[in-house]
C-alpha cells in the first residue's frame, strides 16, 4: 500500500493549518488572488490618474499580498487585495505629496470591491474556455501560431525554431510574449483598458 | 500591445516571463533551476510576476487539454486573409488542408466518469477494455492513426488491444504513458501519478519534451511519477493482485497504518473516517475488506483495536 503515504500523513493531522509552505502560498496566490485581477486593474484605474503607474501598483498590491500570506493566510482574499490596494494608494498619495488627495480620499472602495460577487466556480470552467480562445485570437499571428505549437501541439522550443526556420531565441521571446499576453487576457487587464491590443 | 513606459513592473514581468517559457518549453536542466530559484530569491516581486505568468500558462494548458478536440483552437483568422484572396474552389482545399492539420482528423471525444464507491468497465471499440475505479474521469478520443485516454483524476485498469500502427498513449497531469502491448493499472492524483505494469511494456515520458529519457517499465514494476521525479520500484505478483483487488470490489491490507487504509476506506465512501491522534493513525492493520462495508472496519477499530469512534452524520472520528 505503497501509493497512500500522503494521504496518510493528511488524514492523521488535525484539519487547521496555520501557515503555509511558500509552494502552498504559491497555490494559493494563483488560485484565490489572480482571479481577481481584472477587479483590481479596475479599481487601479478607477482610483489612479496615471494610467503608466498601474503595471507597478499591481505588482506592488501582489507582493504586499503575497509577503503576507506567508505569514498568515489572509481569511478573505478578496477583501485583503482590496484593502491592500487602497492603502498602497492612500500611502502613495502622501508620499509623493500629491496635492489632491480627494483622488482616493472619498471612495468607497471596499464596496466597489464587493459590488462584483465572487464569481461561481463552476461558471469558471466554460468562460475560461471562451476566455482563452479571446486571448489566442487576439495574439498577433506569429505569436499564435508559435505558442499553439508550444502549448496544443506539445512541441518544445528546439522543434519549433526547426520546423518554422526560426533562431531559437526568436521562439523564445515569441513565447515570453505570448505568455504574457495571454496572462492579461485570462487574468486582468479588462478589454477597455487594454493597451492598443 | 507596444510599451510606451517600460516600468520596472513590466522588465520584471518580460523577465519572468522568458523564465517561465524556458521551463515550460526548453531542455530545463539542474543548473536553469538554481539560476532561477536565485533570480525568484532576490525580490518578491519577481516571485509573483513569476507565479502569475506560469499561472497562466498551467492554465491554458489545462484549458487546452480539456477541449481535445482542438476544433476551438482552429487560429481561423490565420486563413481567413488567405482565403479570400483565393478562388473558391481552391480556398475549399486550403481550408480543408489547414483544417486536417489543426484537428487531426476531428476524432469523436467521449467522456467516463465513476462516482465515489463506483465502477465501470468500458469497452471500446478498438478491443481494449478500460476498468474504472471510484471517483474517477477519463476521456477517449480514438482515431485512425491513434489512440488517446486522458485520465483526469482516479484509477483505472487498462488492458490494451496492442497495435503499433495505432499507439495506445494515456496523458495524466504531465506525463504522458505510451502502451507497448499491455496490462497497466493508473492512478492518477494531484502532482502524482502512479502506474503498475502486468503484461507488456509502457513507456512514461514527459508531455513536454523536457530532454529527460522515458521510463521504461517491465512486468511487476511499479513507477511513482512527481513533478520532480520518477521512481520505480518492483512488486511481487501477490502485491500486484492485491492492488487489484477493487475490481473485485475488496481492499487488501497487509501491515498497513491505519491512516493509510482509512484514506483507501475514504476513496471509496462519502461518510469519511477521520483520525485525529497521531498515535491512532500509526496501528498497522491487515486483512481484506469490502470497500464499501465502513461498518465493519468501524466495527473492528472498536472492538479490536480499542478505539474510541464517534459517528456523525457525513464522518466517523476514531481516536485512542
Amino acid at each position: 500500500m505503497t501509493g497512500n503515504h500522503e494521504f496518510g500523513t493528511e488524514g492523521s493531522h488535525a484539519p487547521h493549518v496555520a501557515s503555509m509552505t511558500a509552494p502552498e502560498v504559491d497555490e494559493w496566490f494563483a488560485r484565490e488572488v489572480l482571479p481577481l485581477e481584472t477587479a483590481l486593474i479596475q479599481f487601479l484605474h478607477r482610483n489612479w490618474r496615471n494610467a503608466s503607474d498601474i503595471a507597478d501598483l499591481r505588482q506592488d498590491v501582489y507582493v504586499q499580498v503575497y509577503e503576507a500570506a506567508l505569514k498568515d493566510i489572509p481569511a478573505s482574499p478578496r477583501q485583503f487585495v482590496f484593502t491592500t490596494a487602497r492603502n498602497l494608494l492612500i500611502n502613495r498619495v502622501r508620499r509623493e505629496q500629491i496635492v489632491s488627495i480627494e483622488a482616493v480620499a472619498d471612495l468607497d472602495l471596499l464596496e466597489i470591491a464587493e459590488e462584483t460577487p465572487a464569481p461561481d466556480r463552476v461558471v469558471i470552467a466554460r468562460d475560461e474556455l471562451l476566455q482563452l480562445q479571446v486571448a489566442l485570437d487576439r495574439l498577433p499571428a506569429r505569436h499564435r501560431e508559435i505558442f499553439l505549437l508550444a502549448q496544443i501541439e506539445g512541441l518544445a522550443g528546439r522543434q519549433i525554431a526547426a520546423r518554422l526556420g526560426l533562431a531559437e531565441s526568436t521562439v523564445s521571446l515569441h513565447l515570453a510574449k505570448a505568455t504574457r499576453l495571454i496572462a492579461d487576457s485570462l487574468y486582468g487587464t479588462p478589454k477597455d483598458l487594454r493597451r492598443g491590443a | 500591445m507596444s510599451e510606451q513606459h517600460s516600468t520596472p513592473a513590466t522588465e520584471i514581468e518580460q523577465r519572468a516571463a522568458l523564465w517561465v517559457q524556458q521551463k515550460h518549453f526548453w531542455v530545463w536542466t539542474a543548473e536553469n533551476q538554481t539560476a532561477l530559484d536565485g533570480w525568484l530569491a532576490q525580490s518578491p516581486a519577481h516571485r509573483v510576476a513569476y507565479i502569475r505568468l506560469d499561472a497562466a500558462l498551467r492554465r491554458s494548458n489545462r484549458l487546452a487539454a480539456l477541449n481535445a478536440p482542438r476544433k476551438t483552437f482552429v487560429p481561423e483568422p490565420r486563413f481567413r486573409p488567405f482565403v479570400s484572396k483565393m478562388v473558391a474552389a481552391f480556398a475549399l482545399v486550403a481550408l480543408i488542408g489547414g483544417a486536417i492539420t489543426y484537428l487531426d482528423p476531428g476524432p469523436k471525444v467521449s467522456t467516463y466518469s465513476t462516482q465515489i464507491g463506483g465502477r465501470q468497465t468500458i469497452a471500446l471499440a478498438d478491443g481494449t477494455h478500460i476498468e474504472m475505479n471510484t471517483n474517477t474521469r477519463l476521456r477517449v478520443a480514438l482515431s485512425k492513426t491513434e489512440r488517446k485516454v486522458w485520465l483526469e483524476k482516479g484509477e483505472a485498469y487498462f488492458q490494451v488491444a496492442h497495435n503499433a500502427k495505432r499507439p495506445f498513449t494515456v496523458f495524466a497531469g504531465d506525463s504522458r504513458v505510451v502502451d507497448l502491448g499491455t496490462k497497466f493499472l493508473l492512478r492518477h492524483e494531484p502532482g502524482r501519478l502512479e502506474v503498475d505494469l502486468l503484461e507488456g511494456q509502457v513507456e512514461i515520458a514527459k508531455q513536454k519534451d523536457t530532454g529527460a529519457r522515458a521510463t521504461v517499465l517491465n512486468p511487476g514494476d511499479t513507477a511513482i511519477v512527481t513533478a520532480a521525479a520518477v521512481s520505480v520500484k518492483h512488486k511481487t505478483p501477490r502485491e500486484i493482485v492485491e492492488k487489484l483487488g477493487w475490481r473485485r470490489g475488496v481492499v487488501t491490507f497487509d501491515r498497513t497504518t491505519l491512516a493509510d487504509a482509512v484514506a483507501e476506506f475514504n476513496r471509496y465512501n462519502r461518510h469519511q473516517l477521520i483520525i485525529t491522534d497521531p498515535a491512532t493513525a500509526r496501528i498497522t492493520i491487515g486483512g481484506t475488506f469490502d470497500v464499501s462495508n465502513v461498518e465493519t472496519f468501524i466495527d473492528i477499530a472498536r472492538q479490536d483495536f480499542g478505539l474510541h469512534t464517534e459517528s456523525r452524520p457525513d464522518a466517523t472520528v476514531i481516536s485512542k
